[in-house]
């Protein structure tokens, strides 16, 4: 059976579990200048760079994915968040990309299998392309509107680049998250498709779109529905909802996308909206009884936690929905669904 | 409707970002001017284009260049971006390059077999990888398709290699090719034909499939002469819609009524479309020459009042709702207000807002009607059209806030629904009334709701629905405008919403004033007083306080006792088998295309129609009523007269579909011998002695018995509902789609006859006339899901896929089961003697639950199905 057939099996019979934050814990482990930078001689400092800990710190990396998987994690994701070019160039380490992701997805590979051959219950591992800090979509230059810092081309090899050393690392899934552009998630579908054809295989996505306003639209301006007909020709595994804010404001989005998603959805939302210190001090129990809510309307498949959210979160969340009835998904019927920056359906 | 919404039939593709059709845009890109030219992509998109077509082939451009600036720059302008884009070139490297810019789902047009196969599946590989729709044009190596055969059998052989590459059959939209007619070629005589014949052939051959065509090659014999083309645009339209066309790239404003179109030119076009007549051609040439540049206006007789003083003449065409000198009269207004100095804006302040005056007051008095009224908008609409583009001109005048707009109301049928007949009444009231109505449109999403309202400074937010499921969406609107901080009134109104549901579960979920307006009569006052800086709070202490009565007694009310559902299915009706129906004459289904529209035009129960229009009284007494007898006796001539120029001109289609099934009852399921399982509700009320608590099944024999069911549907309104919104006549909009639910539901009532006369055949030698029929005085029921015995909307999607309804009728459902098109009824046949209506009304918890393992749902879906017979 493919990961693809694995991951709809095991979601065919209860909500699956996600994992949580990896910035939140690596923040409460006050690492130093010299843990991040360890001995790769690096010309700049490294200190922020989450990401390349799995060279230099891997243990806290696993310490960390440990703690989820016992916390209830089916699905666990890599450390990788910003292992691309683009966003390693601000650390100089963009010569690193593919040992980082190479290493990041072992580490997890290696964590789930032991978990799963413990209790027989598959874990599944998803390899984290984040959105770098370019947009193809808008012009950071107001004067100029037509003006873009990247361009189409450049981004799907900044993410090839990423997600075939996340595969090398033993990744089940490409894992397309916090998608505030939509162009960007499509070159990110266009990377992995040139990826499918230098493989001769399947590697299977899930693509999870981040909110900047309340309304339900990313930065790019996409509304929910407008934004899964412009990704579903990627025929994803699961699509979703990440970051954004909290549970409680995702709600009428998470409705939206559950009545037209023809596949499985996952939501993994913040620990609530951030305090006037920019913390997220939302209790597990809180987040767990909101996205509960979800399950018990039969609305979610996967269930996580993104900003904020600890291994407390994810094991509230695990036990709050283990006996909810998963969502069915649902089969549309064949019509053309085109998008703008909203929907637009031909009868 | 103003804003065009999410989904169509037909699709109304811009055109004139294109360099290749229109001159003006390609002079802005030649000169560099992208800044005018997004302006013509706004212009498009503010005029309705539901998708724009951008094409930059021109030789002296670098069209790669240009396709990606342009893509760009209307990439951040969100009212150009919302829609969908069409990447239009005949390079292919033209159109990867725009696929790397765009980031929705747009079309490619076009890709074709023209290079061979192979190299025809590789662009349509790269359109997939970008998740792009694609158009196909029916070309190969051999050349364009012209004939029908050729054009069937390109787009099918194109067909079937994109299916077998796994390319989604709905992405798939065929250009067959429109060529020009009336050339003096003979071999050229049957584009017109072979085009609406092909795409009649392919529509069964490719499922999903769509059509489009450039419209404009069509005429290009008749270069510099506008009302001809015109015409045979309009005449083509007419006739290749029906056949499938969905789409076409076309100034949507250049298109001609087809039935104002002077008798003698639409003939001689649709004689050279159709190819009717081998001397067509000539013929049309003769007649073209004496309409190149014909005026139209000064053909009709002047009459008494037309001797007047324009302002008076204004105010009489208005309050007589006459709109034949209305463009005229408001342009010599104009002239003479200039003539003295004056604004254009003044010709609306004061001889137009005078005029709407009397309309308002004779109204508000009871003296003028809705029908009336509707008409007078009508006129209304028309002389500010006219006057807009001199507004506009004034660059240093806000029009908006010069027109002091009493208000401003944002309307819209929420998601799920496409019912829009009373929203559109109420709209045209409040902006006789001086509101300024934006109207959303139907089956519109929350944020849409939201967002305009904020970004247009509403007053306040009208809501309007139909069907059931539209009242949680409601509430769902009142929840996000709470969450959304808005403290603007929402007004709440429709067919099934109520005081008591307003008050019990919308304004619960919204600080800010709901009013539930009982019918359009009421929402002007509503709207005043909700502006008034005076009434206001007053106003809304009141409705509050009237809605706390509606809790609280709700709260303490005592309900009727419900029984447990054993003792109510204890209680169950028992038939008497002496009344049990034969089996059907003629079991399975049978479909019927095309119902004669002048037998259903007899079957036509008026009085409902009366009832839409507000005029409330049993037909025919209404036509003699003291009180709006008169209105009554117009408005039923003007339907008349509309039914006339439907059946005439065969507007309309009256399709249905009826199956006969052999089945079995299992408790309160009906169970078909196909192993298809109905569950319906049972009455959990307590009855008095001896009244049974009722459950449709109850009708059914459980050792074996047979039931029915239906689905008609009325087609073809689109094509006429948008000529008229453009022509700005929302009077006949209102009218035709009154007239297509009457048709629906005559349907409904013939093709029941038909069943129990012939295809069931039980009531063989039934003699019932048109009375009879609508007091029901016939053997056996017709209950609707959705309706009180059979309560449950979500039995639609069964019963459509017995009856195949999609495809033998042509009905869609929408995701809150509201049938599409609108004028649709579909149902159940019970043929048992003692089989009657009766009203589910409320259901206990633990027929909820049994009814969700009967339904095998969760018992959260259940309850949402449900939720009009919980408490």
């Amino acid at each position: 059976m493919s990961k693809r057939d694995q991951l709809q099996a095991a979601a065919a019979d209860r909500v699956l579990i996600f994992d949580g934050a990896f910035g939140t814990q690596i923040q409460n482990r006050k690492l130093t200048e010299a843990d991040y930078a360890g001995d790769l001689g690096l010309p700049a400092d490294q200190k922020g760079n989450n990401d390349i800990l799995a060279l230099t710190r891997p243990d806290v990396i696993g310490d960390i994915t440990r703690a989820y998987l016992e916390a209830g994690s089916d699905v666990v994701s890599t450390n990788t968040f910003s292992a691309n070019r683009i966003s390693q160039a601000d650390y100089a380490a963009e010569g690193l990309v593919r040992e980082i992701n190479l290493a990041s997805g072992q580490i997890a590979r290696a964590l789930a299998d032991e978990y799963a051959a413990k209790d027989g219950k598959p874990r599944f591992v998803a390899g984290a392309i984040g959105p770098t800090n370019k947009t193809l979509s808008l012009s950071p230059d107001v004067e100029d509107p037509g003006y873009r810092e990247i361009d189409f081309d450049e981004l799907v090899a900044v993410y090839k680049e990423q997600a075939a050393a996340l595969v090398e690392g033993g990744v089940d899934f490409i894992l397309i998250e916090t998608v505030f552009d939509t162009l960007n998630a499509k070159a990110g579908i266009m990377a992995v498709k040139q990826l499918e054809r230098d493989l001769g295989r399947e590697v299977p996505l899930m693509i999870s779109m981040t909110l900047t306003d309340l309304s339900g639209r990313n930065l790019s301006g996409h509304t929910v529905e407008a934004f899964w007909y412009a990704v579903r020709h990627a025929k994803p595994v699961t699509i979703g909802l990440n970051c954004s804010f909290g549970a409680e404001q995702l709600r009428p989005h998470v409705k939206v996308l559950s009545q037209i998603a023809d596949t499985l959805l996952m939501i993994y939302p913040n620990a609530g909206l951030p305090n006037e210190l920019g913390e997220y001090d939302e209790l597990p129990d809180t987040t767990a009884g909101l996205v509960k809510d979800w399950a018990d309307h039969g609305q979610v498949n996967i269930l996580g936690g993104c900003c904020g959210s600890s291994p407390a979160h994810i094991a509230a969340i695990a036990k709050a929905v283990a006996s909810s009835e998963p969502r069915a998904i649902p089969q549309p019927e064949p019509a053309m669904k085109l998008a703008g920056l909203e929907a637009f359906v031909a009868a | 409707m103003n804003q065009p919404s999410s989904s169509a039939r037909f699709i109304n593709i811009g055109e004139r970002t294109n360099v290749t059709g229109s001159a003006a845009f390609k002079k802005l890109i030649m000169a560099g001017d992208y800044a005018a030219a997004v302006e013509v992509a706004r212009q498009q998109v503010e005029n309705g284009a539901q998708v724009i077509d951008v094409n930059m082939d021109e030789g002296l451009l670098d069209a790669v260049h240009a396709m990606t600036t342009f893509l760009k720059l209307i990439a951040a302008e969100p009212d150009i971006a919302r829609v969908p884009v069409m990447i239009d070139s005949s390079k292919f490297h033209v159109i990867e390059a725009g696929l790397k810019c765009v980031s929705g789902k747009p079309i490619v047009n076009s890709i074709s077999m023209k290079e061979g196969e192979e190299a025809f599946l590789q662009h349509a590989r790269i359109c997939m990888d970008y998740g792009a729709a694609v158009v196909v044009m029916a070309f190969d190596t051999v050349g364009q398709a012209d004939t029908k055969q050729r054009k069937v059998e390109i787009c099918k052989r194109a067909y079937d290699l994109l299916v077998a590459e796994g390319f989604p059959p709905e992405d798939i939209i065929f250009d067959p090719n429109i060529f020009a007619v009336a050339t003096g070629i003979e071999e050229h005589n049957n584009y017109g034909v072979d085009f609406i014949e092909a795409v009649q052939e392919l529509r069964v051959l490719c499922p999903h499939a769509h059509y489009s065509g450039g419209l404009s090659n069509l005429s290009f014999s008749f270069r510099g002469n506008e009302p001809v083309r015109r015409a045979m645009h309009s005449v083509f339209l007419y006739h290749a819609i029906p056949a499938g066309l969905d789409m076409a790239i076309v100034n949507a404003g250049q298109l001609d009524v087809y039935d104002q179109i002077d008798p003698a030119l639409r003939d001689a076009c649709e004689d050279v479309i159709l190819n009717r007549d081998p001397d067509a051609t000539e013929r049309l040439i003769a007649l073209a020459e004496s309409f190149k540049g014909k005026s139209v206006a000064d053909e009709k007789a002047a009459e008494e009042w037309r001797g007047w003083a324009v302002e008076k003449r204004l105010e009489h065409a208005l309050v007589k709702g006459i709109d034949a000198h209305i463009v005229d009269d408001t342009e010599q207004m104009r002239a003479a207000i200039a003539d003295r100095g004056g604004r254009p804006i003044e010709v609306i302040e004061g001889p137009l807002m005078d005029g709407m005056n009397v309309v308002g007051d004779l109204f508000g008095s009871g003296k003028m009607f809705l029908p009336q009224v509707v008409k007078s908008a009508r006129v209304m609409k028309k002389a500010v059209a006219h006057l807009i583009p001199y507004i506009e001109a004034e660059k240093d005048l806000l029009p908006e806030e010069e027109r002091k707009a009493k208000g401003k109301i944002i309307m819209a049928t929420v998601k799920g629904d496409v019912h829009d007949i009373g929203k559109n009444i109420v709209g045209v009231v409040l902006q006789c009334n001086g509101y300024d109505v934006i109207d959303l449109g139907v089956m519109v999403p929350w944020p849409t709701i939201l967002a305009s309202a904020n970004d247009n400074k509403a007053d306040m937010i009208g809501l309007s629905g139909l069907i059931t499921p539209s009242l949680d969406e409601m509430v769902t609107v009142a929840e996000e405008m709470q969450r959304a901080g808005m403290t603007m009134p929402l007004l709440i109104g429709g067919a099934t919403t109520s005081k008591v549901h307003t008050a019990l579960k919308i304004d619960p979920a919204y600080e800010g004033p709901v009013i539930h307006v009982l019918d359009a009569s009421r929402a002007v006052g509503v709207a005043s007083k909700l502006l008034s800086d005076t009434q206001r709070d007053t106003y809304v202490a009141e409705v509050e306080d009237e809605y706390v009565a509606v809790r609280d007694a709700r709260a303490g009310r005592t309900t009727s006792e419900l029984l447990p559902l054993e003792e109510a299915r204890a209680n169950a009706f028992k038939i008497d088998l002496a009344e049990k129906p034969d089996a059907p004459a003629q079991p399975g289904l049978h479909v019927f295309d095309d119902w004669s529209l002048e037998h259903l035009r007899e079957l036509i129960d008026w009085t409902p129609f009366f009832r839409a229009w507000e005029l409330h009284g049993n037909y025919p007494a209404i036509l003699t009523d003291e009180v709006v007898g008169e209105t009554a006796t117009q408005l039923f001539a003007d339907a008349n007269a509309m039914l006339d120029q439907i059946i005439a001109g065969k507007w309309l289609t009256a399709r249905g579909v009826a199956g006969l099934w052999p089945c079995g009852r299992d408790g309160d399921d009906v169970v078909l011998d196909n192993g298809v399982r109905l569950p319906m509700l049972r009455q959990q009320v307590k009855k008095s002695r001896d009244r049974a608590n009722m459950c449709l099944a109850d009708f059914i024999d459980p050792s074996g018995d047979w039931i029915g069911g239906f689905a008609v549907g009325i087609h073809g309104i689109e094509p006429h509902s948008a000529r008229f919104q453009a022509d700005k006549d929302d009077f006949s909009d209102i009218l035709l789609k009154a007239l297509a639910d009457r048709f629906a539901e005559a349907m409904a009532e013939a093709l029941h006859q038909h069943v129990r006369t012939t295809l069931w055949g039980y009531a063989a030698g039934e003699q019932l006339d048109n009375t009879a029929l609508i007091k029901e005085q016939y053997r056996g029921i017709r209950p609707a899901p959705g309706y009180p015995a059979c309560p449950d909307h979500s039995l639609k999607p069964i019963l459509f896929d017995l009856l195949d309804a999609p495809t033998n009728v042509g009905l869609t459902l929408t995701e809150s089961f509201a049938m599409w098109p609108t004028a649709a009824v579909s149902g159940f046949y019970f043929g048992h003697g003692q089989a009657e209506y009766f009203g589910v009304a409320r259901v206990g918890r633990d027929q909820v639950e049994d009814y969700a393992q009967r339904r095998e749902v969760d018992l959260a879906t259940a309850e949402r199905w449900l939720r009009p017979n919980l408490d």
